[in-house]
């Protein structure tokens, strides 16, 4: 089976290591991975600003470019989000709004693709330690991503899965939100950090490495020594 | 300057304009109104509903006590006002509260249209009747014309009510029914669903009884009107 | 940036800053969100009765001109007034004349968050009547003369130590560290306020149009005393609380206190149809319903944004809302606060010194799961912002949206641009956060991660090579 891959504009840039990483994951499930270069944004960005005609432009580049693919695997929550919930009402007056629509029916978030599409979920992974897992909002609120990434993470050897409180709440991020307010996005990993070192974890992963970098920003301030991974990183350990 | 017209015409502009489906989602107009479903679950029986509204009452603080007979009323609020020391107490011109609080010869006060408030507000106890008890909730539902007014039901720090075995009542949407047709053509201008003393959690979320209104609630159901 | 929203960021720098305020407000909202979920569960169908509370508040809306005339035609019936106040303006204007004709001196309102909307107690106040609020928040901020931290729970920011030091400092009661000793203060103090007062002003929760009736939830009894003792009762009421029908109170207040409150039902739900009626012994002689439009019908004009209207105020997307739990209540400077102020306030009132408080989310939407009527608070917010830049097409941030966009139609372009963000990054490392650093913003509090050689294009090419 083939499948495209979307990888998001700051994995690309700032953790390209996650992109490989899910390359390796896929092809290891038998899948041939195909990576079009032309993909740049899935116009997230300027959607959350509120420009709307921004990322209007840029929505329309990305149905473009995945118009004919038959799967899109992106290790993101919220650009699998910005696709398949905002795109219809983003591009409502566009021409591309019905390519738009059939091409969200196929786009997947990692962890779904693997245990909603595949069935998959035991991927030989061994990572050892304890983690607790960092449910990312929009993917949580708006894709449903809650026990797909567990049931994954369940099955790597050696690891021990904890909940931590507020594991559903907010890291901060939010886009330019960590910039513009800095004071109160602070406030918010901080207080994931408290309940992070409560719950006395090696790893906090995430299927949102946007969150990652926020947590593991304010982890990394005040020195402690625990370790954001994107699922694709723990799914690949051996 | 009275804004009736302005205001309207703004809305009837406003609403020419539809919402947006993506907001409303189902685009059905009417609610589906069979309440009782959704809310939660009542006993089958007047003994389960007498059992439940029993076990609302004293989560709610509230005190609540089966009586088998006026006589036997009588007994118990005659013990409730040597207890509680009441030195003068308050009812209303009802046919179950008015007899009764009269022979527990305590200073009566029954309120009427030239009253002072004040004289109610000294009052150590006020005693009512009620139009229903609402198992669902432990609520008593009182009206201006069934528990002697606004204030009796609310000014003294003891609040008895006297109810009946046929007012007990599974739900709050029955006890709307109740409402609806008991006061089909002169509503009464206050009607109040009390449940449980006069509260607050406004001090830490510490929860304190006898906020405002009566620290104390006493409901005797009488199975019996003899 | 607006005087507003530079004072928006300095409130927020101080309570994110104080570990103490930010560590009681969980703690406080937490315990809120444990006796929600309680109550929730003795529903034998939550979902099922929010769905139906949430089709009843659009239908509300659908008809709100009809239900609005039904309501006040029963009122006027029964020998209320009724009064539609185009402004928060005109509503003060018109309790003044009320109370100068009947020369009302003295005033008791229980909790009315539309009153604070309008300024009614500092307009009341500057025409030389005395107003004593009578809910035991609402008194303890009075007092202090602060506005209430939250539209349910007015003082919650308080301990009780502060609550005692302002009962002694305003009152001379005596110093105590017992909830129950401090509560009868207030008790015994309102006690006089009800039996004197001339005026008893309340809000609504409700207005019922088929019956028509004012709604009142409360738990001390304070709404009950204030609408029954005084010889005029005013309710002022926002044109968009109106409902339907009498019994759908009886699915609209169990989900009001359960979300609100975490109770089945509070203590007193009172509904007022008029005045004391022909063969009643007590109540109020007038009784008057202000109508208060004040921007409302700007917001059911716009047809995203009248989904905010449907709101029971009870107060669920502040408990659960992450900027609200480390910003606190007082940093909005909002008669209403958390995502539903934040989502209204521009509209109610400008665009231009409010939009500030739709930009501070990160939209996580967890406001929009828990609301009971399934209003879109986040999608609001979103909808808000939107407005914001169509308007502001030049600026800076217009500018850097125009070029993003620019750059991201063009994948080589696109690329580029990265290789130069990774060089920056790798080169302003060492400012770490200093004044000279561009990603300041973010470096001052939290690290940046390394900036990777090569980006995941790069590597790609790499491999197939």
């Amino acid at each position: 089976m083939k499948v495209s891959i979307f990888i998001p504009c700051f994995i690309d840039q700032l953790y390209p290591s996650i992109g490989l990483h899910t390359v390796t994951l896929l092809e290891r499930v038998g899948l041939d991975v195909e990576f079009r270069a032309e993909q740049t944004c899935c116009g997230q960005p300027p959607f959350n600003a509120g420009r709307c005609r921004e990322a209007r432009a840029i929505a329309e580049h990305f149905v473009r470019v995945f118009q004919d693919a038959d799967l899109v695997i992106t290790p993101s929550g919220s650009c699998a989000a910005m696709i398949k919930r905002h795109y219809v009402d983003l591009l409502a007056d566009s021409e591309c709004l019905q390519d738009a629509v059939q091409l969200g029916e196929r786009v997947w978030e990692l962890s779904q693709f693997l245990v909603d599409h595949l069935g998959v979920v035991d991927v030989g992974a061994r990572l050892s330690g304890r983690a607790t897992i960092h449910d990312g909002c929009h993917g949580l609120r708006e894709l449903g991503i809650r026990s797909a990434p567990r049931r994954l993470l369940e099955h790597v050897r050696d690891l021990r899965l904890v909940e931590a409180r507020e594991s559903e709440t907010c890291c901060g991020f939010g886009g330019l939100f960590a910039v513009k307010f800095p004071s109160i996005a602070t406030a918010m990993a901080d207080v994931k950090c408290g309940a992070i070192a409560e719950a006395g974890v090696d790893y906090v992963i995430s299927c949102d490495a946007s969150c990652l970098m926020h947590i593991q920003g304010l982890l990394d301030r005040r020195g402690d020594g625990t370790k954001c991974l994107h699922l694709a990183e723990a799914l690949v350990s051996a | 300057m009275n804004g009736r017209a302005a205001i309207l015409a703004r809305i009837q502009s406003a609403l020419a304009r539809p919402t947006d489906v993506s907001i409303r989602g189902d685009s059905s107009t009417t609610a589906d109104r069979a309440f009782s479903r959704f809310l939660p679950r009542v006993g089958p029986d007047a003994d389960a509903l007498a059992r439940q509204f029993a076990e609302n009452a004293a989560s709610l603080h509230a005190e609540f006590h089966h009586v088998d007979s006026r006589d036997h009323l009588v007994e118990r609020l005659r013990e409730l006002a040597t207890e509680n020391d009441w030195r003068t107490i308050a009812t209303h011109d009802g046919p179950l509260a008015k007899p009764a609080s009269e022979a527990l010869r305590v200073p009566l006060h029954c309120v009427g249209p030239d009253d002072d408030a004040a004289t109610l507000a000294q009052c150590d106890a006020g005693i009512s009747e009620c139009d229903a008890l609402i198992a669902q909730t432990g609520s008593v539902l009182v009206t201006a014309a069934s528990a002697g007014g606004r204030a009796l039901s609310v000014l003294t720090p003891h609040h008895v009510v006297l109810a009946t075995r046929s007012q007990l009542t599974p739900d709050l949407p029955t006890a709307f029914e109740l409402l609806a047709r008991k006061y089909a053509d002169a509503c009464p201008s206050m009607i109040s669903f009390i449940t449980g003393p006069s509260r607050t959690g406004d001090i830490e979320r510490t929860l304190v009884l006898g906020a405002h209104g009566p620290r104390r609630l006493t409901l005797f159901l009488l199975e019996s009107e003899e | 940036m607006t005087q507003t929203a530079r004072q928006f960021q300095r409130n927020c720098d101080t309570t994110t800053n104080d570990a103490d305020h930010r560590s009681w407000i969980r703690i406080a909202l937490n315990q809120a969100g444990d006796a929600r979920s309680t109550a929730q569960a003795r529903f034998n169908d939550w979902d099922g009765a929010c769905g139906a509370a949430s089709q009843i508040k659009w239908e509300s809306l659908d008809h709100l001109a009809e239900n609005l005339e039904s309501f006040e035609a029963k009122l006027l019936a029964r020998g209320a007034s009724v009064h539609w106040a185009e402004t928060g303006e005109d509503a003060c204007a018109y309790i003044l004349r009320v109370a100068a004709e009947r020369h009302a001196k003295r005033i008791v309102k229980s909790k009315c968050m539309t009153t604070e909307e309008i300024g009614l107690n500092e307009r009341l106040e500057a025409a030389g009547l005395k107003v004593v609020e009578s809910d035991l928040g609402e008194f303890i901020v009075q007092l202090r003369k602060e506005p209430p931290y939250h539209f349910v729970f007015p003082a919650m920011h308080l301990r009780r130590n502060r609550i005692s030091e302002t009962f002694e400092r305003e009152i001379g009661a005596a110093p105590t560290e017992d909830a129950e000793s401090l509560t009868l203060t207030a008790r015994q103090e309102l006690r006089n306020v009800f039996l004197s007062a001339d005026i008893g002003i309340s809000g609504a929760n409700f207005g019922v149009a088929d019956t028509g009736m004012i709604s009142i939830t409360e738990n001390e009894g304070n709404a009950r005393l204030t609408t029954s003792i005084p010889r005029i009762h005013i309710a002022v009421m926002g044109i968009e609380k109106v409902i339907p029908r009498l019994a759908d109170l009886a699915l609209l207040l169990p989900v009001l206190a359960t979300s609100a409150t975490g109770q089945t039902l509070t203590c007193y739900n009172t509904m007022i149809g008029g005045p004391r009626q022909p063969g009643e012994v007590d109540g109020p002689d007038e009784f008057h319903v202000i109508l208060l439009d004040n921007g409302r019908t700007r917001l059911l004009a716009d047809p995203g944004l009248r989904d905010a209207l449907r709101c029971i105020r009870c107060g669920a997307c502040l408990n659960i809302c992450p900027v609200y739990r480390n910003i606190g209540g007082h940093a909005y400077d909002t008669t209403y606060q958390g995502p539903i102020g934040a989502v209204i306030t521009p509209h109610l009132q400008d665009l231009t010194n409010w939009k500030h408080l739709a930009f501070a989310s990160s939209l996580c939407g967890a406001c929009t799961e828990t609301c009971p009527v399934g209003i879109r608070l986040h999608d609001h917010l979103h909808h808000t912002r939107s407005m914001v830049a169509e308007r502001k097409t030049s600026g800076l941030e217009a500018m850097m949206a125009r070029m993003y966009a620019f750059a991201a139609l063009r994948p080589g372009l696109f690329q580029w641009c990265g290789r130069q963000m990774r060089r920056t990054l790798r080169m302003t490392t060492r400012f770490r956060g200093g004044r000279l650093d561009p990603f300041r913003a973010w470096r001052h509090t939290r690290d940046l991660p390394a900036a990777p050689a090569k980006s995941f294009h790069d590597l790609w090419k790499e491999r197939k090579a």
